[in-house]
């Protein structure tokens, strides 16, 4: 079984950090897993996207062109893949940086207002964890919302240890929004 | 050792320490510049060398001093550092030395961009400076077989006084993937006949490239020549997915290749029996193995990050036994498997032909779709 | 050479540092001078084991053949970056590079400038005959205002071939050149002092207080089409008004050394 997951926002977002942390509980949960970035020659602004593939068996192609799910964190994201998500498959929707809702009838949409919930929980840089857990909610076949805290407490930065319990708090409470 | 999710630059960078690196010399190049920025902090806290160059003129030849010293000593760089190398690669390569070499390829030619591709596959396999001489060329597909070949790739040098190059991509570098490193190996010098680390209760030696006496020369190529026979011989190595029972075959080596793997399990999903073949050492190449398949198999589909540059060698080796199709996506564009798969669908579909010229038709239907 | 013997006491013999090869280098050329002086510094420093030279490319990429240590020939003007990776590797050995104008100041400007600034721990002997000799006598980055060569038929003109560069003086403005020094091999005053400063430069190696740079005006009576005579009257005439002798560069470490 693989899945393919494209994060995708503004530079500053957090969403390499929150590939790599989704890379991390699949790795932990022994599974296969790579993360790409896509990278531009400029050190800052501009989008940031990666994806992450998880498989059971040796990885093929780092990139997908329809992957299973996408977290778009604005809306330039939101405009570039909620067209090239596969049927069926999982779309998690910033609607804090967005103005409009996904047109799509044949995928699962999960709608939350990341920025505001994560400014509720400590700061607007928990927006990636609500984002992640939001996704893990609503496709738990992939890696398990357990598989990703433990992670998360095992590889979040020795620097950024005070704001764990901030980070578990925001993957569950992300976590707890399910798909329209 | 446990696995760990390493970046494909970061891991070459720390297998090549692990595998005894001595000293490194580089200059900041896109998609490779971890690699120095990681060697930067970690050759000096283990009390080894390490010099940002000027250029990447001077860090091959900073590679060529130390090489002669019979150390392990590495460069990297990405295609448009290592045109700029060539001249002393030829110079090392004249001069019998091992060093090792990795290429993050970039889109070109020019200045191109900073992303994917494999265009340098001639440059290294075919090219890299003037003269007969032939540089061993690995080429991973993924951060795990970067490792494991960046180690390789010194023992290789070493073995056959040879430069042997890690060709990987900026996909390849960029990309996180659980991974193992080796064990630490001890540092230390080779132990040769020919090293020049001062003329201590010996005879003189000297390390150079210039024979100025033509019959001479000749037989320091034909040395050359003999050991990449050896090399040839010993080192090919590839790996085959589904091939055994297959009717079809892909070819395509590193991203180029892993990426054909997606595609061809997508087809064998849906029955078509398709298999790939992935040389690991482009230079030497894998022919027998490749001759074996295209006798076995009805056609060939030749997948690359560059205008079939490995084609023409696939073309050569098969010599018109078996209908060969192109596919390629060019100047740093990754191709999807997707596009792949209706390669692969095209292929089984026919009619095929051993007539024409496979990169022309590919041409006619890029030209067409886009 | 055979050692002449006055009651049987040897006053001159050929330096251990120097191997019985006959040179290449023409009649009355100053790259046999400067090889001696070399070797003899090297064998009063006992060094001879302990030293890597790194030829260059040009009249003077045979000096491999002539000097008895370890040796390594470099590619076109890029002797620095090789000598740095030999230093690099072999951090108490003594490295240095033998080169000439067209290498150092035309090809390898980049090198020779950056080992300078990285204060690179070797020694670089720099052969200033104004004019590429090994390749028939072109005009060289050291040609003067006027000079004719086989490039400048008519004498160089500044106008389109712009101006000599002056290697001591824009080495020695670099932080990290410790020793940069110009002498002269047209006289034995002049050839004394050179040497005095070749012995400085590997003493600065040895001890460790970084790069030293020693420019050593040549003749080249074939490809300057004089007699040797006329030579060493034109380097003193036209080459030592342009290139003035002196010390450029001598650090505070340097001052204080003592041997």
């Amino acid at each position: 079984m693989q899945t393919e997951v494209i994060i995708s926002g503004f530079g500053g977002q957090g969403t390499l950090f929150a590939g790599q942390m989704l890379s991390y509980a699949a790795m932990d949960a022994g599974k296969e897993v790579t993360w790409i970035p896509s990278y531009g020659p400029e050190m800052r602004g501009g989008t940031a996207n990666c994806t992450v593939v998880v498989s059971d068996e040796e990885i093929g192609s780092p990139l997908a062109r329809n992957p299973k799910a996408a977290i778009v964190m604005n809306l330039p994201s939101l405009d570039k893949y909620e067209p090239l998500l596969q049927p069926g498959g999982v779309l998690v929707v910033n609607t804090s940086m967005v103005n409009r809702e996904p047109t799509r009838k044949d995928i699962k949409v999960v709608l939350l207002p990341a920025n505001d919930i994560a400014e509720k929980l400590g700061g607007q840089r928990l927006a990636n964890m609500v984002m992640l857990g939001a996704l893990l909610g609503n496709l738990p076949t992939m890696v398990t919302l357990e598989d990703l805290e433990a992670a998360v407490k095992a590889h979040l930065p020795a620097r950024h240890q005070k704001f764990l319990p901030a980070n578990l708090t925001a993957i569950r409470e992300g976590a707890a929004v399910k798909a329209q | 050792m446990a696995r760990q999710l390493l970046k494909g630059n970061e891991a070459v960078a720390e297998a090549a320490v692990r595998a005894g690196l001595q000293s490194y010399f580089g200059y900041p190049i896109t998609p490779q510049t971890e690699l120095l920025e990681y060697l930067s902090h970690r050759m000096p806290e283990l009390g080894r060398g390490f010099v940002q160059a000027e250029s990447e003129l001077g860090a091959v030849n900073m590679v060529y001093g130390a090489a002669c010293t019979g150390a392990r000593t590495m460069s990297s760089s990405s295609s448009p550092g290592v045109s700029l190398m060539l001249e002393g690669l030829s110079y090392i390569a004249g001069t019998e030395l091992p060093a090792v070499l990795v290429d993050v390829m970039r889109g070109g030619p020019g200045l191109g961009n900073i992303s994917p591709s494999q265009q340098d596959y001639n440059q290294i396999v075919h090219g890299g400076g003037h003269g007969d001489f032939k540089m061993i060329a690995l080429a991973p597909c993924s951060v795990q077989e970067s490792i494991d070949l960046t180690v390789l790739a010194f023992d290789l040098a070493e073995k056959y006084r040879s430069i042997a190059v890690v060709l990987t991509d900026g996909s390849i570098g960029q990309m996180m993937e659980p991974a193992e490193l080796p064990e630490m190996r001890p540092v230390k010098f080779m132990d040769t006949d020919w090293a020049v680390r001062g003329a201590e209760g010996r005879d003189r030696r000297f390390l150079s490239s210039i024979y100025l006496d033509p019959p001479q020369e000749e037989q320091a190529n034909l040395r050359m020549a003999r050991r990449w026979e050896e090399i040839e011989a010993n080192e090919v190595r590839f790996k085959e997915y589904y091939l055994d029972d297959a009717d079809f075959a892909v070819v395509g080596f590193g991203s180029a290749g892993r990426i054909a793997l997606s595609a061809v399990r997508q087809a064998r999903a849906e029955g078509i029996k398709v298999g790939l073949l992935r040389p690991i050492t482009v230079n030497p190449f894998p022919a027998k193995v490749l001759k074996e398949v295209a006798k076995k198999v009805q056609g060939m589909l030749v997948v690359e990050m560059n205008a079939g540059q490995m084609l023409d060698d696939v073309i050569r080796i098969t010599n018109n036994c078996v209908p060969i199709e192109f596919f390629a996506r060019l100047g740093g564009v990754m191709p999807f498997p997707e596009e792949v798969l209706v390669e692969i669908h095209r292929l089984a579909k026919g009619p095929l032909t051993t007539e024409g010229d496979p990169r022309s038709r590919w041409l006619k239907r890029a030209s067409a779709a886009r | 050479m055979v050692a002449p013997e006055t009651q049987g006491q040897k006053v001159y013999s050929r330096p251990e540092s120097l191997t019985v090869t006959p040179t290449h280098y023409c009649p009355g050329c100053t790259h046999g001078v400067a090889h001696r002086l070399v070797a003899e510094v090297i064998d009063e420093m006992k060094l001879r084991e302990r030293t890597i030279g790194v030829a260059s490319v040009g009249c003077s990429v045979f000096a491999y053949n002539y000097f008895d240590f370890d040796f390594v020939q470099s590619p076109h003007g890029r002797a620095p970056a090789m000598a740095t990776g030999v230093k690099r590797t072999l951090p108490d050995k003594i490295v240095f590079t033998y080169q000439g104008d067209g290498d150092l100041a035309s090809i390898g400007m980049g090198e020779i400038v950056h080992a300078a600034a990285r204060g690179e721990n070797i020694t670089v002997i720099f052969v200033n005959n104004t004019n590429y000799g090994m390749t028939g006598g072109q005009m060289a980055p050291t040609t003067l205002p006027g000079q004719k060569t086989s490039t400048s038929v008519n004498g160089r003109d500044v106008e389109t071939q712009g101006f000599p560069i002056r290697a001591s003086e824009l080495i020695a403005t670099l932080d990290g050149a410790s020793y940069v020094v110009r002498r002269s091999l047209n006289d034995p005053k002049n050839i004394r002092q050179a040497k005095k400063a070749l012995r400085t430069a590997f003493e600065v190696q040895q001890r460790g207080l970084g790069f030293s740079f020693v420019e050593l005006l040549s003749i080249c009576p074939t490809n300057w089409g004089m007699t040797p005579t006329q030579s060493i009257q034109w380097l003193e005439e036209k080459m030592m008004p342009f290139y003035q002798l002196g010390d450029y560069k001598i650090s505070q470490a340097v001052a204080g050394l003592k041997f």
